[in-house]
């Protein structure tokens, strides 16, 4: 079966890790890795791993793009030069996946809205953050019951899983996710806050998801939406698990949840690596199909500057 | 009375934590009013630093860490116009506060800021520490649970923040875990590497009793900025209990410019008729410091244990085992539900 050839931009932890998922995809197949620093230990496992590597940005592999056949791109990198590679690429006719906080395309998270945004022909989308991922499903699930007046998430990392960019720029991270439970996971306002955790052995990635109903909750139809959408997001990270709730107290609903990784890059701790690169490897399954059923036609978009 | 010691004359400053550290001790339920009669008696008593902000800081109004009274901009705006001499500061925590936060208490007046992270992780601060020097804010980073780290970590990790532009570096003890001779050594590691003229700092909590004697022996080994909370309102058996270690300065010669009669007045007519429980070492709080656990967590812990049915001491253990830290309160609940699930007083949902 034919695939559609992938670039991956970023050379840290989440590039690197992206590498085995497409790997494994049906779909997908990884053919370049690009980062700024020759000598980072994500370039040399992708070409170990028998992709071409470029230390020069993304213009170093702007020649190559057409050649190659590239079509989707993962952007690893930052917020701030996210905007940059996107616009050249999209201009050579590749799809965006933006894998860092600067959302400048339509938010997604594959069990909520992604055959929406597959259908209307992006060329970006943006995965939102780990946290995002791991706790907009739940927010979902228990808005399209009944309507949520906040939702508040709490995501713990280890602290051996969260590499410099998200460090540096932990306010982007707390806005784009704080955006995403407002407006696909459905509650009228959103707060996302984070912790890292420095335990050693490092501890599981956690997310606790509250959520404030306006009128009182239907526990049992709650719990059972609950209960679906997690196996929904099982299908693509297995190891996506609730561990307690949920638990009514009034109108406020709470869920704690964990996910452990599949121990690709980082052992399975880096959950938060797992559920953000399988849900960026799902996003692009879904637009390669749509390329290879020919209903999606990718072309070089000569009207951008 | 004065005794000549080493210190004799050496200078510090006094930083309130009582409207800030103490929103925990009050579950974030301190009035306006409240803030606004405290912060001036402190003022008038020349407490030059005063720390206004939720418990948690910029950000703190969640269901996670409690929805006080007021916004932080409402404490804020009632209490700056009050000063005469006191400068206010905030508490910013990355990951729940943010620099539009910071603008905010900046327009408000807060002119000090403790940029905080916990004791390993720094380099989630370079945005927010630049941003405050940047506004012009006096500014520190707060080293939290310092006692998960040791010496030479903590003086990289002050490193780190002096190079983002913090003036101050605080060796933080959330869990009043510490000893003399812990805190001893980590500022001494502190200011064999800071450039002279950046200051440290100790905040210190009264689990295991030792405020005062801690925060001593930072001002020993070179501390100048000390944070206590009056008659310790404060998370945990809360802070060093400021009257008194201004009374213990006084006596050795350390200069505060603090008034020790107005302090005692402040403690026993306003600050403990206040309390909601009065704030000292009990069980619970000396299971924290004994246990190195996160002093805030004490409240939530036993919240968690009434309605769940395990002591809050069970609770706070096994927490202090699994390395949970500041910001983890979602995880008492949590651990709450799965000792009692061990214990058989609750049933898991099929998953």
């Amino acid at each position: 079966m034919k695939k559609i050839k992938c670039a991956l931009i970023g050379s840290g932890n989440i590039g690197t890790d992206l590498i085995y998922k497409i790997k494994r995809s049906p779909l997908l197949e990884p053919v370049w890795m690009v980062g700024i620093d020759p000598n980072s230990e994500g370039l040399a496992r992708a070409a170990e791993m028998g992709l071409k590597t470029t230390a020069e940005g993304v213009d170093g592999l702007l020649p190559h793009v057409l050649s190659d056949g590239i079509q989707i791109a993962f952007d690893a990198t930052s917020a701030y030069v996210h905007a940059e590679n996107s616009r050249k690429l999209n201009n050579l006719g590749v799809m965006m996946i933006d894998l860092t906080p600067a959302a400048i395309g339509p938010l997604c998270v594959p069990t909520v809205n992604l055959r929406e945004l597959a259908a209307n022909v992006e060329t970006n989308v943006n995965m939102i953050s780990c946290a995002g991922q791991a706790t907009i499903p739940i927010v979902y699930a228990i808005s399209r019951i009944q309507s949520v007046e906040y939702g508040e998430i709490v995501a713990s990392l280890a602290s051996r899983s969260v590499g410099p960019g998200t460090r540096a720029n932990l306010d982007e991270f707390t806005y784009t996710t704080s955006n995403a439970i407002q407006k696909i996971g459905g509650a009228r306002k959103g707060k996302a806050l984070a912790v890292i955790n420095p335990a050693d052995p490092p501890m599981l990635m956690r997310n606790t998801i509250s959520c404030l109903t306006d009128e009182a909750p239907d526990q049992d139809r709650i719990t059972e939406s609950i209960l679906q959408m997690i196996g929904e997001v099982q299908k693509y990270v297995p190891g996506y698990r609730l561990v307690n709730g949920p638990v009514f107290d009034g109108n406020r609903v709470s869920v704690f949840m964990e996910v452990a990784g599949l121990g690709d890059y980082l052992p399975r701790y880096a959950g938060n690596l797992d559920i953000m690169t399988a849900a960026a490897t799902r996003t692009a399954e879904m637009f390669a199909e749509e390329i290879l059923a020919g209903k999606f036609q990718l072309k070089s978009l000569e009207v951008a500057q | 009375m004065i005794q000549t010691t080493a210190l004799n004359d050496r200078k510090i400053i006094i930083h309130d934590m009582s409207l800030r550290d103490g929103m925990h001790a009050k579950r974030e339920q301190i009035t306006i009013d409240q803030m606004v009669r405290i912060a001036t008696a402190l003022d008038e008593a020349g407490v030059p630093l005063i720390q206004v902000t939720h418990g948690g800081g910029l950000g703190g109004n969640s269901l996670q860490h409690g929805f006080a009274l007021h916004t932080n901009e409402e404490y804020l705006q009632a209490v700056v116009p009050k000063m005469k001499n006191a400068k206010i500061s905030v508490l910013l925590i990355p990951g729940l506060g943010t620099m539009k936060e910071l603008q905010s208490a900046y327009d408000c007046g807060a002119r000090s800021v403790h940029v905080a992270t916990h004791c390993t992780e720094a380099d989630t601060s370079p945005q927010h520490i630049a941003f405050a020097r940047k506004l012009g804010m006096d500014t520190t980073g707060f080293l939290m649970m310092a006692h998960l780290n040791d010496a030479e970590g903590l003086a990289k990790q002050g490193k780190l923040m002096e190079s983002y532009g913090a003036q101050t570096i605080y060796i933080t003890d959330s869990a009043g875990y510490m000893l003399p001779a812990h805190v001893k050594e980590r500022i001494a590691a502190l200011r064999a590497v800071l450039n002279p003229e950046t200051e440290i700092g100790f905040h210190g909590h009264h689990n295991l009793g030792m405020g005062i004697a801690n925060s001593i022996a930072a001002v020993e080994e070179g501390a100048t900025r000390i944070d206590a909370s009056v008659a310790g309102l404060g998370a945990g058996a809360g802070n060093t209990p400021l009257e008194v270690f201004v009374a213990v300065c006084d006596r050795m010669g350390i200069q505060t410019g603090c008034d020790l009669f107005k302090l005692m007045d402040l403690a026993e007519d306003v600050i403990v008729p206040m309390m909601e429980h009065i704030v000292r070492v009990d069980r619970a709080s000396l299971t924290l410091g004994f246990a190195g656990v996160y002093s805030t967590f004490l409240l939530h812990a036993k919240r968690a244990g009434e309605r769940f049915g395990i002591p809050a001491r069970d609770i706070l253990i096994e927490l202090g085992r699994k390395k949970m830290i500041g910001g983890q309160e979602d995880m008492i609940v949590d651990t709450a539900m799965t000792l009692a699930k061990e214990r058989g007083l609750l049933k898991s949902v099929a998953a």
